[in-house]
């Protein structure tokens, strides 16, 4: 079985967690007698994810080169009120409140990274305090009020009523992107055949490409299935699940296929090898913060687009569904080893349980048991895992 | 001829320690020389200059009689320099191509990483040094004390290196791969490398090399050719540290 898995290169980690998530969503799906597979919830909980699953890839980023943020819930809290702001108050159009929010994320980033990287305090610590102080800036931008109403049509980007692309585009839109995982499966198998390298077993692939379709075309066909209130007019897939795919797509990419990817990965092996090896790891290691910080921002685009409101606590405690999302993700903590895909599948299994317990009626109080108790079972884990792996 | 390296008078102190004191040191080409002394003899630290891990407080450096920088691992790569760690700087977790391409990737369009090409050259690359090799896709760390020599020893050659500083490369080998290391120091020498063995086991350097230097208290206290002088006389040189001349 093993032999099999690693002809195949199958991830066997990635098996068990989508075992997990199937798991876990027939378990839900039974106690909540049905609600909790229904299109109309599997919607609301996509668009859940994308909050999470959107910050959760750049912290891949981040524990990958041995750092860690707290201050992603915060730093959403801050970038959403001043992007709620600038709409309300100040009358900017929602596209440029949305860039001038990215961009403070993005400075913000840049600001932790350079205290870890250019004046060596532990990130620990750095975004320790970036929690506190992100988190009474956000206060402070309107004095603790809610801050509405936004620009009309900013709340397309919240996955609302009008926050889907309807059912021709999401169909169109699954059929590219089967197309594309069939043309990249392709162009690996003649790559590694040119180079002299053998190719992955040809039912390998076709597995890869089976589960490609059947994912993507179920997943279509449920986002359409859901439709707009009081009519047959089918939702799609929303716009923060396109937003959150788009960018877990760029840090995979950034991740597995750029220099700066592969030096976050030597800087999480080994420190010393990549100085050594004549990397900048101030560098990467600001990078690593940077986009962490615009990608924060981004989950605050979301999520005020999606409340229609800038409140002052919003993201609060999302620090450790986002780290919580990476690690079950298969993205170690001791640094070196990280998964964007993975922490995508740990971002809808953290979202799972969160929504599925609303579902079953558990209290707040509750669910933060759960989720705290989940944080420390993914870690022990991933420490037991690293155990095993070192004896061997 | 200017010889291939030339360390003139350098020093390198630590919060008041001296730990090299205006050395002088030379390598030429197609030289292999043996770098003795106990440990915190100064050795590491002259070397550490050299490969730039370490950057000069006084003295110079020249490659090919010309004066040259060397701030960074960088500038000594960019010189022809490279160094085989005693720990092999590798990045455990990262596969072989990755580690011999580290700091150097190819990359194709759009600038992203051209993985199959770094591949096949490091297959290459590396089963020239071990051609039993043959394991391009588990992270490093998942292979033998050898292996993993063979990828540090691909990547300081591959690059056109010129002048070669191994530190200790024998100190984690069996016998066979100790036997091994010999054979292929002896083959890059004749293609013309300078090579720096670091040392504090005699017996490791003095059938390999040339030249041996002798380092102690931060100074460079000898400098033999090794067909003239004895073992015994080397090892009373590192003990007792007898200056040259006296």
């Amino acid at each position: 079985m093993n032999e099999r898995l690693r002809a195949a290169e199958l991830d066997p980690r990635l098996l068990g967690m989508t075992g997990a998530l199937v798991a876990v969503w027939i378990g839900l799906d039974l106690a909540s007698g049905g609600l909790f597979l229904a299109p109309r919830n599997l919607y609301n909980l996509a668009v859940q994810s994308s909050v999470v699953g959107v910050m959760a890839s750049g912290m891949v980023l981040v524990i990958t080169a041995r750092h860690i943020d707290l201050s992603v819930g915060s730093l959403l809290g801050f970038t959403g009120m001043g992007i709620a702001t600038l709409q309300a108050e100040s009358g900017w159009s929602w596209p440029l409140a949305s860039l001038a929010g990215l961009a403070v994320g993005a400075a913000a980033g840049a600001w932790q990274g350079w205290w870890v990287a250019h004046r060596g305090v532990p990130a620990f610590v750095v975004t320790l305090a970036g929690l506190l102080v992100f988190r009474g800036a956000a206060y402070l931008v309107a004095d603790g009020k809610t801050v509405t109403p936004l620009a009309p049509g900013f709340g397309v980007l919240g996955g609302g009523i009008q926050g889907s692309i309807g059912a021709a585009a999401s169909w169109a839109l699954g059929a590219a992107a089967i197309a594309a995982i069939a043309a990249g499966i392709a162009r690996g198998r003649r790559t590694r055949v040119r180079h002299g390298s053998p190719p992955r077993p040809a039912w390998a692939d076709a597995l890869r490409l089976g589960a490609a379709v059947a994912g993507i075309a179920g997943f279509v066909a449920v986002m359409n299935a859901h439709t707009q209130p009081r009519s047959d007019v089918a939702r799609g897939i929303p716009v923060p699940v396109l937003l959150w795919i788009g960018s877990a797509l760029a840090i995979a990419l950034l991740f597995r296929a750029t220099r700066f990817g592969r030096y976050v990965s030597a800087l999480g092996g080994n420190p010393d090898a990549a100085v050594r090896a004549g990397i900048d790891v101030r560098r990467v290691t600001v990078g690593a913060f940077v986009a962490m910080g615009l990608l924060a921002a981004l989950a605050a685009v979301i999520t005020t687009a999606r409340l229609g409101a800038g409140t002052n606590s919003m993201g609060t405690l999302a620090e450790l569904s986002v780290i919580a999302a990476a690690v079950i993700g298969g993205t170690s903590l001791a640094g070196g080893r990280g998964s964007v895909g993975g922490a995508a599948l740990g971002a809808v299994l953290m979202q799972s349980l969160e929504n599925g317990m609303v579902l079953l009626g558990a209290s707040s109080a509750i669910r933060q048991i759960a989720i705290g108790g989940l944080l420390l079972l993914a870690v022990w884990i991933d420490v037991a895992a690293r155990r095993r792996s070192a004896d061997a | 001829m200017s010889p291939r390296v030339e360390m003139r008078g350098v020093s390198k102190s630590f919060g008041g320690v001296h730990a090299v004191e205006r050395a002088d040191f030379r390598i030429e080409e197609g030289e292999v020389v043996g770098l003795l002394g106990h440990n915190g003899a100064g050795k590491s630290t002259l070397m550490a200059l050299l490969s730039g891990a370490l950057t000069l407080d006084a003295g110079e450096i020249l490659v090919d009689g010309q004066r040259v920088r060397i701030a960074s691992p960088r500038d000594a790569r960019d010189l022809g320099i490279e160094a085989l760690y005693q720990d092999l700087a590798l990045a455990d977790n990262l596969p072989a191509a990755a580690n011999l391409f580290l700091g150097r990737e190819l990359r194709g369009r759009l600038g992203l990483l051209d993985e199959g090409r770094m591949e096949r050259i490091a297959r290459e690359v590396v089963r020239r040094v071990n051609p039993r090799f043959d394991d391009f896709r588990s992270p490093v760390k998942r292979l033998s004390g050898g292996q993993r020599q063979s990828i540090a020893l691909g990547r300081a050659i591959h690059f056109d290196a010129r002048v070669l500083v191994l530190d200790e490369p024998t100190a984690a080998l069996g016998p066979e791969e100790t036997r091994q290391v010999g054979e292929w120091v002896a083959r890059l020498r004749d293609q013309g490398l300078g090579i720096v063995l670091v040392s504090h086991d005699l017996h490791d350097v003095f059938a390999l090399s040339d030249r041996v230097v002798v380092m102690k208290g931060g100074c460079v206290i000898a400098e033999r050719a090794t067909a003239e002088v004895s073992r015994d006389d080397l090892l009373e040189l590192i003990i007792a540290g007898a200056p040259d001349g006296s």
